[in-house]
């Protein structure tokens, strides 16, 4: 009997060993794959030239690059951002500071409820507001849809910051009988390094964002041309190449991915070695 | 004391409970415009999810394949990811080493990291070959009785795009039932302990037992995650309106139907069925959350609803 149980015990135990390789498998192997096949075709040339035409037999194709996707991504995210950041920060401080009340609780409530919406839902919601209303895709639809998504993750990111502020902090400012705006400054810069971190984790997930993009940015072969003409992005052409059956554009979705995973997961290797803490999405 | 409601006072509050205010107003505009935008097929009622016509010239477009590929593929990621998650979660919360739970936790949460069209990519060019030709056979081959594995085995499949979800699921599913599992009273182990049980025991029998409310949360998370996935499954998933018997046939789901027909729907007909796709996927995701979200705040009675944020 004894020895029964302490076996079942081991074998229990070692599943969850087996579980935590299962895991961590599929990780090394994206990064592997991405990397190797990345390397290969990436070059200077991948961030200056335009996409190639597709590659055959009978007519060579000059490598190209996605310059032209680094650039629309880079604009996308920096627009996107300078909506989700502010929007966000700000109602994560109404969350902590002020929200200790019935509306307060429903706005973080559905902050958290709306980071579960899946991303494709906000780009379906201004492909209706923007894109048929313009009867365009614009870069001006695809950074109000990628803000959108940052701002509930940047308000509980926020919010959870603020509220790891001692309250001691806030009692003696307001002992001394500074007001409290002046208050929440001070708090808001005690817990800056920790906002910050919450707005670049925010930048490392919708960089990364492919579905909303096409639904409201749509897609372009040319540099930048406009904030009301559809532009390129990174992603656009990792899942078009991917799918495309050319070799050599399927190359430039690997080196597209390569570049896109050197930003997003260096940004989270960075924030989470320095911070040592736990960042879920969920 | 005069100056208690000073004029900055008033005016920064005003502002950032204005600002706030946008996450309500966000969730209303949601439900609005997609409601607003689907009219068309939303007079026809229950037909547009169990029915399976779709004919462009009649102007007939029905959902039920769609769903069904939904539904599936997400039990799929379900079945496969939930039970390495919370393996992953025992692991972290009451065998690692102290040293080695930093390190691990954070290779498990850089899952989560990965962009979705990058795990598609992945998914078609490295995982698909490798399970259509290793993989599935060999299933085939023992499990062929059952008519989910017989037939012939397409290359992008409902199982492959399950398999896939589940990976993506892991990450979010693990790290929310840890939390449950670490705010556990080691009392509760102790407990057990001393009543003689092994450690998986006092697992089974006290710990997930008193942490099984926020492991239910984390299992309706991931399935709104799984359900409303759009590009690795539009990747993977072959896109066939179909309701096959096998898994091994390729299928369509909600999201994959709105990320490769948004731009063919010029009729009002067709874009409103695209939207009204859109809205079913809207309105599971949103209550699987909010399900998952009023149990935590239940077990927590709210301090730590801001911790997953």
């Amino acid at each position: 009997m004894k020895a029964t149980r302490r076996i079942v015990d081991k074998v229990l135990l070692s599943l969850t060993t087996v579980a935590v390789i299962i895991a961590i498998v599929p990780l090394v192997a994206i990064i592997f794959y991405v990397t190797v096949k990345g390397i290969s075709a990436i070059s200077i040339g991948f961030f200056t030239e335009l996409p190639p035409l597709p590659a055959s037999k009978l007519q060579p194709s000059p490598p190209g690059g996605l310059g032209n996707a680094v650039q629309g991504t880079l604009i996308l995210v920096g627009l996107a951002s300078a909506i989700g950041v502010p929007v966000g920060v700000l109602s994560g401080v109404y969350i902590s500071e002020y929200g200790r009340n019935a509306y307060g609780n429903a706005i973080r409530f559905l902050g958290d409820t709306l980071v579960g919406i899946p991303s494709v839902v906000t780009g379906l919601l201004f492909f209706g507001l923007i894109v048929l209303t313009f009867r365009s895709y614009s870069v001006i639809a695809g950074s109000i849809a990628l803000g959108t998504l940052m701002i509930p993750i940047v308000s509980n990111t926020t919010a959870a910051a603020l509220q790891a502020v001692p309250n001691s902090l806030r009692e003696a400012s307001s002992a001394l009988g500074v007001r409290k705006w002046r208050t929440s400054l001070l708090i808001i810069s005690h817990a800056q390094s920790s906002i910050a971190t919450g707005c670049l984790l925010a930048v490392a997930r919708i960089a990364g964002e492919t579905a909303p993009v096409l639904l409201t940015a749509g897609a372009s072969n040319y540099w930048y041309s406009g904030l009301g003409a559809p532009i390129a992005s990174l992603t656009y052409y990792i899942y078009n190449y991917a799918v495309s059956g050319t070799s050599n554009w399927v190359n430039l979705a690997w080196a597209g991915a390569l570049v896109l995973m050197v930003v997003v997961m260096g940004i989270n290797l960075v924030v989470r070695l320095v911070t040592r803490k736990k960042y879920t999405y969920g | 004391m005069a100056r208690k409601f000073s004029k900055v006072d008033s005016i920064f509050r005003f502002l950032v409970l204005a600002v706030a205010s946008a996450i309500v107003v966000l969730t209303v505009i949601y439900f609005y415009v997609l409601i607003k935008d689907s009219a068309v097929t939303l007079r026809t009622g229950l037909a547009f999810i169990t029915g399976s016509t779709w004919n462009e010239e009649k102007g007939i477009f029905e959902v039920l394949p769609e769903l069904y590929g939904s539904v599936v593929t997400s039990a799929i990621a379900l079945l496969l990811g939930v039970p390495v998650s919370i393996g992953v979660a025992i692991f972290l919360s009451e065998q690692c080493p102290r040293r080695l739970r930093f390190p691990i936790s954070f290779l498990v949460e850089m899952l989560a990291a990965v962009p979705s069209v990058v795990y598609g990519l992945w998914g078609l060019i490295v995982l698909s070959p490798l399970l259509e030709y290793k993989v599935y056979p060999v299933a085939q081959s023992y499990l062929g009785f059952l008519p989910i594995f017989r037939g012939r085995i397409f290359g992008l499949n409902f199982m492959t795009a399950g398999i896939v979800l589940a990976i993506m699921m892991i990450p979010i599913v693990a790290s929310i039932s840890k939390d449950a599992l670490m705010a556990v009273p080691d009392s509760q182990r102790e407990a057990s302990y001393a009543l003689g049980a092994t450690r998986s025991e006092a697992v089974r029998m006290s710990v997930l037992k008193y942490a099984r409310p926020g492991i239910i949360a984390s299992v309706f998370i991931g399935f709104g995650r799984a359900f409303g996935e759009t590009m690795a499954v539009t990747m993977l998933i072959g896109g066939a309106p179909d309701i096959p018997k096998s898994l091994f046939y390729p299928g369509q789901t909600l999201a994959s139907l709105i990320a490769t027909s948004y731009a063919d729907a010029l009729t009002p007909a067709y874009r409103s069925a695209v939207i009204e796709a859109g809205l079913v996927l809207l309105l599971v995701s949103f209550l699987a959350n909010v399900a998952a979200r009023t149990w935590i705040v239940r077990v927590t009675k709210g301090r730590e609803a801001a911790s997953f944020a």
